[in-house]
């Protein structure tokens, strides 16, 4: 393993340190614990947004902290859900008073912890609701979920109801939103090399020099298909087919892409697969109202990438196009 | 049986040394149909449950279990730590205001934290999990007028044995399916050892 790394039982608390100090006037950590607020919180008469996971896809999801967006992320350790105490301590730390709504990737370990901190926090009188997002259409379970993972899409939604609770949302409007992103959004991925947690030591699986896998998951969980590497114009196409295959979209209709890199994927690469993915849509007639090609969930340093498509109505475009002053997502 | 502030204590420090013990054996049911981390994970979080139990003064058995209950569910971690976590809590918030917990609390303490387990995992009976042993200890305390010690540690081990012949279709065995077939559910076996554990603190008070 060759990291830049001091400890790897430290590698969060390390970075939560250096990424306050690299925000400080727009971040704050809740003290003992690792989970980042926006400097402001709690906004009172806002609803707050609480989202969060395993650390490792940076900047997800602590790069979506700020106005716009989340008002925190708990960060638990590298590819592990972060524990109800320390999401407890954030939905505490946001409630402005109209209650506290939690967007949650489906895994697990994920949806367990956050939704015993949901109870905890209820207990105490704060109202607080959430979704769910599971846009993966590679895989329906995993070795990490029941039912499909949720992944880059996630941060799509982060932007959607992170405008709608800046514009003044009641806790209801915000979840009748949230479920429309989540369930207009779609995505899969693909890899060439694996990655390593710091504290494994070790890449968690192994693929051949000429080898790729269609469907891999962002902690490296299998995918679809393991076959040999082809040209960007071919993986753009079969990832877009399969999205499409799972998703109902028409003539005319307009919808948002995503593509993410997973860590290590040279952002050259994104745009090739960009051009492919924006070719096949125009040909179906399909309407692309707006790109978004970069690092937004990767899996430490995992070569490969994932698309996501977003069906848009006005609504969803409004928000989408809305404000954002999180560090990771400038609009 | 009566259960007070000093049974619980010992209830805890019990299940702790089994599941030290066997801490080895919890992490090797899980590499079969899991991701191997159970005994760790498990070990971890009932020694942090002992010294917290051990460092502070209790009046209550709901406060024992409360604390219990969140320092599992803050050192667990997984998917174990939540649900443990959650039964523990609801146990806690059942008996709150009675003391020392007599039978009948204690049953229904352990509804509720059944209820919970099945709520928050999702989960039903005969899908391999830990429901498959807290379901038939719960029956059995609300089938009988006087408990026997003996009985508990019996009932909690049969259960746990038959999760062997079930397919797993909740949590994270379910994606070894047929694979699950012949394998104890390491969470089933953890929640054997808090029973047997139970069922030598029910015998020491006579």
């Amino acid at each position: 393993m060759k990291k830049i790394i001091n400890d790897p039982n430290q590698v969060v608390q390390d970075m939560i340190e250096g990424m306050i100090a690299a925000y400080p006037n727009e971040l704050k950590q809740i003290s003992g614990t690792t989970a980042i607020t926006r400097s402001e919180a709690p906004v009172q008469g806002k609803v707050g947004l609480v989202s969060g996971g395993g650390s490792g896809h940076e900047p997800a999801h602590a790069g979506y902290v700020g106005k716009g967006m989340l008002d925190a992320a708990v960060l638990g350790e590298v590819f592990t859900s972060p524990t109800p105490d320390q999401i407890y301590e954030a939905i505490k730390a946001v409630d402005g008073g109209n209650g506290v709504f939690l967007i949650i990737k489906n895994y697990t370990g994920d949806v367990l912890n956050f939704e015993m901190a949901m109870e905890l926090a209820e207990a105490d009188g704060i109202q607080v609701d959430k979704v769910i997002v599971n846009d993966d259409v590679a895989v329906e379970d995993s070795s990490f979920t029941i039912g499909r993972r949720g992944i880059a899409g996630t941060v799509l939604v982060h932007k959607i109801v992170g405008a709608k609770a800046e514009h003044g949302a009641t806790l209801e409007e915000v979840k009748t939103v949230a479920e429309k992103a989540a369930g207009n959004i779609r995505s899969i991925g693909m890899a060439l090399t694996p990655c390593t947690v710091p504290a494994a030591g070790k890449p968690s699986f192994q693929l051949a020099e000429d080898e790729m896998e269609i469907g891999i998951g962002i902690h490296g969980e299998a995918g679809i298909e393991r076959k040999p590497i082809t040209t960007a114009d071919e993986i753009a196409s079969e990832l877009t087919e399969k999205i499409l295959a799972d998703m109902n979209l028409n003539n005319n209709e307009e919808v948002a892409i995503m593509v993410n890199g997973l860590g290590a994927t040279p952002e050259m690469e994104l745009y090739i697969i960009n051009k492919k993915v924006n070719q096949l849509l125009t040909e179906k007639g399909i309407q692309i109202y707006k790109t978004f090609v970069g690092e937004y969930m990767t899996a430490l340093e995992m070569t490969g990438c994932s698309v996501t498509l977003l069906k848009l109505d006005d609504e969803l475009k409004e928000l989408l196009n809305a404000k954002s002053e999180a560090p990771a997502f400038r609009n | 049986m009566e259960l007070q502030v000093e049974d619980t204590i010992q209830w805890l420090e019990k299940s702790n040394e089994k599941i030290q013990q066997n801490k080895d054996y919890l992490t090797a049911l899980d590499q079969a149909i899991g991701d191997s981390d159970h005994g760790i994970n498990m070990s971890r979080g009932f020694q942090e449950v002992v010294n917290q139990v051990k460092s502070k003064q209790y009046d209550t058995v709901s406060d024992v279990l409360k604390d219990t209950a969140m320092t599992l569910m803050s050192k667990v971690g997984g998917a174990s730590g939540p649900l443990f976590g959650t039964a523990f809590l609801r146990f806690s918030m059942r008996v709150k205001g009675i003391d020392p917990i007599s039978q009948d609390a204690f049953t229904k303490g352990m509804e509720d934290a059944l209820a919970g387990i099945i709520q928050r995992g999702k989960a039903a009976t005969g899908e391999k999990t830990m429901v498959d042993v807290w379901s038939p200890v719960v029956d059995y305390f609300k089938g009988t007028t006087i408990v026997q010690a003996d009985e508990v540690a019996q009932t909690a081990k049969k259960a746990m044995e038959q999760t062997k012949e079930i397919t797993a279709t909740k949590g994270r065995a379910s994606y070894f399916k047929e694979k699950s077939i012949g394998h104890i559910d390491p969470g089933a076996a953890s929640s054997f050892y808090i029973f047997e554990a139970l069922s030598e603190v029910i015998k020491g008070e006579g």
